[in-house]
């Protein structure tokens, strides 16, 4: 398995206020992550079906309030573990106040200790007016941002909404080299009308502009967007199958040769800047989800939890403000359910999925388990079985959901 | 009850579908009070679902109406609804001998159709007075008076006096109404005779056992009364007595020219033979009515249930709607591809369609219908006769001196501007020209084709290479030796039992290749690439190709997209176990439809 990113040493517990990360529990307490959901936006995006909310004036005392009564309240579900990252995400959270970043950050070590190397990334948006806050985020704790460049061609910032534009996005760039220890960019790609050349030369453009770490995905239109109304329409259409092929084994070979291969899906990294937040997701390790709408997996005594908060923010504020336990609620994840989960999502990643884990999940060998379904895709060349691991092959994680549906019990 | 045969009049409606015959019964029923308001809804007579919902008539219904005429007396009315459709001629042909006569209901802007010339033949045969009534009127493309000459060009009919009616509004109902006192005659029969009664239907109702319709010719019905089937020779006793207006209403009793309803205790539809004569036990008549003659199921398919867990619930199911409908048989099929199921003889593809529609809705079946078959009779070189209607069950070539085929006469009537198509169409499908007449406009064309080429989307394709305005109707017209010969079709070079067909040979390319491009498009890609192949013995005769998945992945799946995406996985695997595995293949149950149904192109 490929080793978490660490750091500059200079920039491990750069936080003082960060208790605990020097405790000897750090090394044997599991793994734990933590997601802190803002749910606000400044406008929509076409393609997002986030939840992700358009208010006209957000109340941030009460916001930043609710969300650490949550992170209290979600605290008990996971005691004596170490954290290895804090994620913020939404809607977006380059709106949050860095006060508010800050709180979340020092209370998160009131419950836990901390991990030496520990990942507390943001998601921003490329705005000159969210890339002011920079150094406050900066100062409050955070040590990598991700931000929502999705595109590097102006015609087609336009086209999936974006409210910045090419300038802004290559100042934020800048800026997020300059103020973080880490950075990362995401692009969308397979628009309507793009060719395997034009995507390239963005992509050219974009490694020219990379840091160590980049988020490349195909557009998907997802039920319930403006772009899937527009689809319906006929207004617009994704690249077919073959293109998308095309597009997506362009951007590997590509990606590998300028030392950034995939490590999942649809992220690529140097080796050892993979991002240790979205790998406890890929590994299926423990997470907690705070904010609205957020969800965790959490191993308690005899099992496995996942755990929901309520979606709409509003219902979630007063239900937090309340305690009166409907904020969110937590059930048993069924043994069969959990195995799904954690090959849907251990097979996204080029490591695989930890042999010993997965059988231990399961109470079963792998041979067992899968049946003959197994051997057949293993001659097909989609997956690779061995001591360690199970893994899907490049040609495997291009058709994984075809894979998933044969293997899965 | 007995009402005196001069004031009895009994009649059928004769219409093409969407010609109006549902909507004009329903204004005669409230015209003549036998609903209340309450109970007045569209296309009262059509009871089941399917039928109110497709616009036809599947079972005879029958009602009685009490009108007050224009001289002041009372007359009872008894209108039987019949299908129209060919593949129901033989409940038509029955409904016709029940009545005197009939009307014939021509949309005023569509005209005379093939159907409705069989049907109005039918009851010129049975010796029918029939009284044209052209529908719509109020309709501002009716041209009434075109379509009486057409009636009187096409059929032969006197149109002068034909009716003007609009059933929608009720223009003109009141008319019809008074024709049917003025113009048909009453029913003869003799009230001292011993009772002879027409079988005319019978249905099962969950709560009273099988339902007889009849017609009393002679003599009378009386509950209590121990009645003979002529033709079984099985007595029971009556039950109940009644009418229906169109509710069933308990009658003391049946007199000579009446139509009505008993029940005697009898379990199953099978033991009514429709057609029968019903006599008094006691004193039976000397001579049945005349004839009838058993239907014979003339088109075949498998019906398998999708999920084999529904084997049970489908054999059960279809004992029930066989209680309903002895016109259709079944018995136990196996196959590879599809499992344990039934091969089942339909009178036609309308009706095959409805049998299999009732099944799914009624009874809350998935249901895989491999291709129509007919009846051959395979002669083999040892001098037998194999009667044939499935094709796995094709005897070695090696076994067969030759192989007979079912063929029809079949009547189309065209507007002639669509003709050169249809013309082609036949030829292309075997066809031997018999006529080809002109009404107007419209061309009356008459071939002899094989009926294995119907039941293969001919009537589809009539439709659309004519724009829906080409009617068909056909007999069946004697077998003729045809080199007939089994195509399979294999999925990565494994047989696909449920997707062979027999075939003529001269169009087995054409098949072959049509089916192995339907497949195409409708099997999904997956992992593997999967070959199509036509064969016959071991000869490929077409071949198609389904690519290997070139991209199938979630772009994004993170901590809060697990549950979401499980989801969506899960009900991926929920489809693949809707699917059948071939050369390990699945095939979705809907490719097996869509390329059994092989509709338009």
């Amino acid at each position: 398995m490929p080793t978490t990113a660490l750091p500059d040493p200079e920039e491990r517990c750069e936080a003082p206020r960060l208790e605990g990360c020097n405790t000897p529990l750090q090394n044997v307490a599991p793994p734990l992550a933590i997601y802190i959901h803002w749910p606000f936006c400044r406008s929509k995006c076409p393609y997002c079906d986030f939840n992700s909310h358009v208010r006209e004036r957000i109340d941030a005392a009460r916001w930043t309030r609710a969300l650490l009564a949550d992170l209290d309240r979600q605290a008990r579900l996971a005691p004596g573990r170490q954290v290895v990252s804090i994620f913020f995400g939404g809607g977006t959270p380059s709106l949050m106040p860095a006060e508010t970043v800050a709180a979340l950050i020092e209370r998160v070590g009131v419950h836990w200790p901390v991990a030496r190397d520990i990942e507390i990334t943001l998601e921003a948006n490329p705005n000159s007016a969210e890339a002011e806050r920079f150094a406050g985020y900066r100062a409050a704790g955070v040590n990598r941002v991700s931000l929502g460049v999705q595109a590097l061609d102006p015609a087609a910032l336009k086209f999936l909404g974006r409210a910045h534009n090419r300038d802004e996005a290559l100042a934020a760039i800048r800026l997020a080299r300059e103020t973080f220890p880490r950075f990362s960019f995401d692009l969308i790609y397979a628009r309507p009308g793009q060719s395997v050349a034009a995507w390239l030369d963005e992509l050219d453009e974009a490694l020219a502009l990379a840091g160590e770490h980049l988020s490349l995905y195909q557009l998907t239109i997802e039920p319930g967007t403006a772009f899937a109304t527009r689809e319906a329409r006929g207004e617009i259409s994704v690249p077919d199958d073959e293109l998308g092929a095309q597009l997506f084994e362009a951007t590997q070979e590509r990606l590998a040769a300028a030392g950034l291969p995939a490590y999942e899906i649809s992220n690529h990294a140097r080796p050892g800047a993979e991002c240790r937040h979205n790998l406890a997701y890929w590994r299926y390790e423990d997470y907690l989800g705070i904010g609205p709408g957020a969800h965790g997996r959490v191993t308690v005594l005899g099992g496995r939890l996942a755990t929901r908060q309520r979606r709409a923010p509003e219902a979630w504020l007063a239900a937090i403000e309340a305690a009166d336990d409907t904020a969110g609620e937590a059930m048993p994840v069924a043994r069969d359910t959990a195995v799904a989960e954690m090959l849907m999502m251990g097979l996204r990643l080029v490591e695989g999925v930890s042999r010993q884990r997965l059988e231990e999940l399961a109470g079963a060998e792998i041979a067992a388990l899968f049946g003959p379904a197994l051997a057949r895709l293993v001659d097909g060349g989609f997956l690779i079985v061995d001591e360690r691991r199970l893994a899907a092959t490049a040609a495997g994680r291009q058709c994984l959901n075809a894979v998933l549906a044969a293997l899965v019990p | 009850m007995t009402t005196p045969l001069s004031h009895i009049r009994n009649f059928a409606i004769i219409a093409h579908i969407d010609h109006g015959k549902s909507t004009l019964a329903d204004r005669l029923i409230q015209m003549c009070g036998g609903l209340e308001a309450r109970e007045m809804r569209e296309q009262v007579l059509d009871t089941m679902a399917i039928e109110r919902e497709r616009g036809i008539t599947i079972k005879a219904q029958t009602v009685r109406l009490n009108y007050r005429a224009r001289d002041g007396e009372d007359y009872v009315l008894n209108l039987m609804d019949t299908p129209g459709h060919v593949d129901f001629a033989y409940e038509v042909s029955r409904s016709l001998a029940a009545c005197e006569g009939s009307l014939l209901v021509v949309d005023a802007s569509q005209g005379v159709e093939a159907q409705t010339l069989a049907n109005v033949y039918q009851a010129i045969a049975a010796g029918h007075e029939v009284v044209p009534v052209l529908n719509k009127i109020d309709l501002p493309a009716a041209e009434p008076d075109r379509v009486k000459q057409q009636i009187e060009d096409v059929i032969g009919l006197d149109a002068g006096d034909a009716l003007l009616v609009s059933a929608k509004t009720g223009e003109g109902v009141e008319d019809v109404l008074e024709a049917l006192v003025t113009r048909l005659p009453p029913p003869q029969g003799d009230a001292a005779a011993p009772l002879k009664a027409l079988l005319v239907d019978s249905w099962y109702d969950a709560y009273l056992g099988v339902v007889i319709l009849v017609r009393v010719k002679d003599g009378t019905l009386v509950s209590g009364q121990k009645i003979r089937l002529m033709a079984t020779g099985a007595s029971h006793a009556v039950e109940r007595v009644g009418v229906f207006t169109p509710k069933g209403v308990a009658a003391p009793s049946l007199g000579p020219g009446e139509i009505g309803f008993i029940t005697a205790g009898i379990k199953t539809v099978a033991d009514c033979r429709v057609g029968d004569t019903i006599t008094d036990d006691r004193r039976p008549a000397d001579a049945p009515l005349p004839g009838f003659q058993p239907v014979q199921p003339v088109v075949f398919c498998g019906l398998f249930p999708t999920d084999s867990a529904d084997y049970e619930r489908l054999r059960d199911s279809l004992a029930k709607l066989r209680l309903n409908d002895a016109s259709f048989e079944y018995e136990p099929e196996t196959s590879v591809a599809l499992g344990f199921g039934f091969r089942c003889g339909f009178l036609g593809l309308l009706h095959l369609e409805i049998i299999q529609e009732r099944l799914e809705r009624e009874f809350d079946l998935d249901l895989i219908t491999t291709a129509p078959s007919v009846v051959y009779r395979v002669h083999l070189t040892n001098g037998r006769t194999q009667i044939l209607h499935n094709p796995t069950d094709m005897p070695d070539p090696v076994r067969i001196d030759h192989i007979e085929e079912p063929w029809i006469k079949a009547t189309i009537l065209v507007p002639d501007a669509y003709l050169g198509p249809i013309l082609a169409l036949c030829e292309e499908r075997r066809g031997v020209q018999q006529d080809l007449t002109y009404a107007g406009s419209r061309a009356i064309l008459v071939y002899r084709l094989p009926l294995n080429e119907v039941v293969f989307d001919f009537y589809d394709r009539l439709k659309s290479v004519s724009r829906g305005y080409a009617s068909l109707d056909y007999q069946l017209d004697g077998y003729a030796e045809g080199d007939l010969v089994l195509m399979n079709i294999l999925v990565n070079g494994e047989p696909v039992d449920a997707l062979s067909i027999i075939v003529h040979r001269s169009q087995a390319e054409r098949r072959g290749r049509a089916l192995c491009e339907r497949l195409k498009e409708l099997i999904p890609r997956q992992l593997f690439q999967i070959a199509i192949q036509a064969a016959l013995g071991g000869r490929i005769i077409a071949r198609e190709t389904v690519k290997a998945l070139r991209k199938d992945v979630l772009a994004k799946c993170y901590g809060g997209d697990v549950t979401r995406k499980r989801k969506l996985l899960e009900k991926q695997k929920e489809g693949k176990k809707r699917m059948r595995q071939f050369g390990q293949v699945d095939i979705p149950q809907s490719a097996f439809i869509a390329a059994l149904r092989m509709g338009d192109n």
